[in-house]
């Protein structure tokens, strides 16, 4: 019964706390919200890029040529062989005919080079989109394999540039986010600390009255919980707020071209990481800046 | 119940402040424990209190032997002791009773029995009235009274009092010794560290002198038994 009596006592502490000490908190909640707003946007022009990338990955295509000899009922059997190669996206495909046409409409201006030109002068052609463009080399041999299939068009160097650039985003983004992150919990825990230097001797009375170590923590703790959620929910709206505008702005733009996620797509992920972030911040920023206090 | 046995201790920056001491205070005393600046008081409360370690030698309080104390069973000591400082050290933005109601919280009490013992203690100490005064709307003595009624609030064998007159006027430092051995009085030990020779001759008390880390004296004496001994 004492303890809970205790518990519920030390949680209103951390909460009067927090507000008592107004100017402390804002302070921190404004540095926590700062960072946490920095990190985010980071990680979200870097989910931006790589879904550019992963965009730009899926339009790159291989064109997968069929023997001659092949009639066009032969040669779309041959698709269901295609499109049973694990890292086929999709296998789609295109008549002599087809190909010719598209010919014609490509070079409109030149269309009387194709007069009398006949379909059978063309291939039946598949266009295949892959899963993983890392892996078009090896995906290219497979289909090369496929009996009927005489030659394979692919733009490996660009395929394997485009893997490349979705590794380098996605690792920069983790290590980047994780200095930010360490960065946010040392000055949190620097702001904390500045708090608790001016109640070193509220904390030094408490331990001399025989106040448990745990029993000075928790209301700290609490606090830096307090604070890691408020600047969560403001960081959290703010961010949104951000994206949304600078969305519009582009859309106004020449870099119109370019395809953004829409934030409710993120919408999940960013309550996480700014709810994470905030709790981590706040609650092993109390911790940190504590432990030097205790020690009397 | 305090005993020293050949304590010594040496700080890191190689000063020897303690040079084998012995010393020993039954339950219920009354002791001053006098001497100069630098003769080692100051160290042998850290001791007390836990907040040193011995060089060497045994310090036993309350049953706790601090040179082998875990530092997660310190709380459980300083509960057994009631500690008053010449600063105070009161809290500025707690009122008179949140000020001695909260060394209650720390050790877990209800507010049920905060709200029945904290008007006692204040009754004690002669603040019923001034409950809901903050720190600084009170006078020095009237601060000590306070710290006084903090120390005593949760009960403990001993009271330990560092230079407990030091900021206050010889009438006041009076009343805060009546006070004190009024609290001694009703069985509580009391050890009051004090380097005021005319406050300590007002009282027929044992009297334990340091000097450069030993005791040169110990007797019902007064304090000139302690000046004639140097």
């Amino acid at each position: 019964m004492k303890r809970q009596t205790n518990f519920f006592y030390l949680l209103g502490q951390g909460v009067k706390s927090t507000f008592k000490h107004g100017f402390m908190s804002f302070a921190a909640v404004c540095i926590t919200v700062a960072c946490l707003v920095i990190i985010n946007s980071f990680v979200l022009i870097c989910f931006n890029l790589n879904e550019m990338v992963e965009d730009l990955q899926r339009r790159a295509q291989m064109i997968a040529v069929v023997d001659e000899i092949y009639s066009e009922q032969e040669a779309k059997h041959l698709g269901s062989q295609i499109n049973q190669i694990e890292n086929v996206h999709k296998a789609e495909f295109r008549s002599n005919e087809e190909s010719l046409q598209n010919y014609i409409r490509d070079y409109e201006d030149e269309a009387s080079l194709f007069e009398g030109l006949a379909s059978d002068s063309m291939r039946h052609q598949f266009i295949i989109t892959l899963e993983d463009n890392s892996l078009v080399t090896q995906t290219k041999a497979e289909i090369e394999a496929v009996e009927g299939i005489v030659k394979v068009e692919a733009n490996i160097g660009v395929s394997n540039a485009l893997a490349t650039l979705r590794t380098v985003i996605y690792i920069a983004s983790i290590g980047v986010a994780a200095v930010l992150l360490l960065v946010s919990l040392i000055i949190i825990s620097n702001t904390i600390k500045l708090t608790m230097m001016d109640r070193k001797e509220e904390i030094a009375i408490m331990k001399m009255v025989g106040a448990t170590n745990s029993f000075i923590r928790l209301p700290f703790v609490v606090e830096g919980f307090l604070l890691g959620l408020f600047a969560a929910l403001i960081s959290f709206f703010i961010e949104w707020g951000l994206y949304e505008v600078i969305l519009n702005a582009i859309a106004k733009t020449d870099l119109a071209f370019l395809t953004f996620v829409p934030f409710k797509t993120v919408f999940v992920a960013v309550v996480m990481s700014c709810g994470f972030a905030g709790f981590f911040v706040g609650i092993f920023g109390s911790l940190m800046s504590i432990r030097r206090f205790l020690k009397v | 119940m305090i005993d020293l046995i050949d304590v010594t201790k040496t700080y890191e920056t190689g000063t020897h402040a303690l040079n084998g001491i012995d010393m020993h205070i039954d339950d219920g005393e009354f002791v001053f424990l006098v001497g100069q600046s630098g003769s080692g008081k100051s160290t042998i409360i850290k001791l007390l209190t836990a907040e040193l370690k011995p060089t060497s030698g045994s310090v036993l309080v309350n049953g706790y032997k601090l040179e082998t104390i875990k530092r997660s069973r310190v709380p459980y000591l300083r509960r057994t002791l009631g500690v008053i400082f010449q600063d105070f050290r009161l809290i500025e933005n707690k009122t008179v009773f949140e000020n001695v109601a909260f060394a209650m919280r720390v050790v877990g009490a209800s507010s049920r029995e905060i709200k029945k013992r904290v008007p006692y203690v204040l009754e004690l100490v002669g603040l019923e009235n001034k409950a809901r005064r903050y720190p600084n709307e009170l006078s020095g003595g009237e601060q000590q009274r306070v710290a006084i009624a903090r120390a005593l609030v949760n009960n403990p064998t001993m009271i330990i009092a560092d230079e407990p007159t030091g900021n206050l006027d010889p009438a006041r430092s009076f009343e805060i010794m009546l006070l004190l051995e009024q609290i001694n009085a009703l069985g509580t030990t009391v050890m009051v560290v004090t380097h005021e020779k005319g406050l300590v001759d007002r009282f027929t008390k044992r009297v334990i002198a340091i000097d450069e880390g030993r005791v040169v004296s110990d007797g019902m004496d007064g304090y000139y038994s302690y000046e004639e001994a140097n």
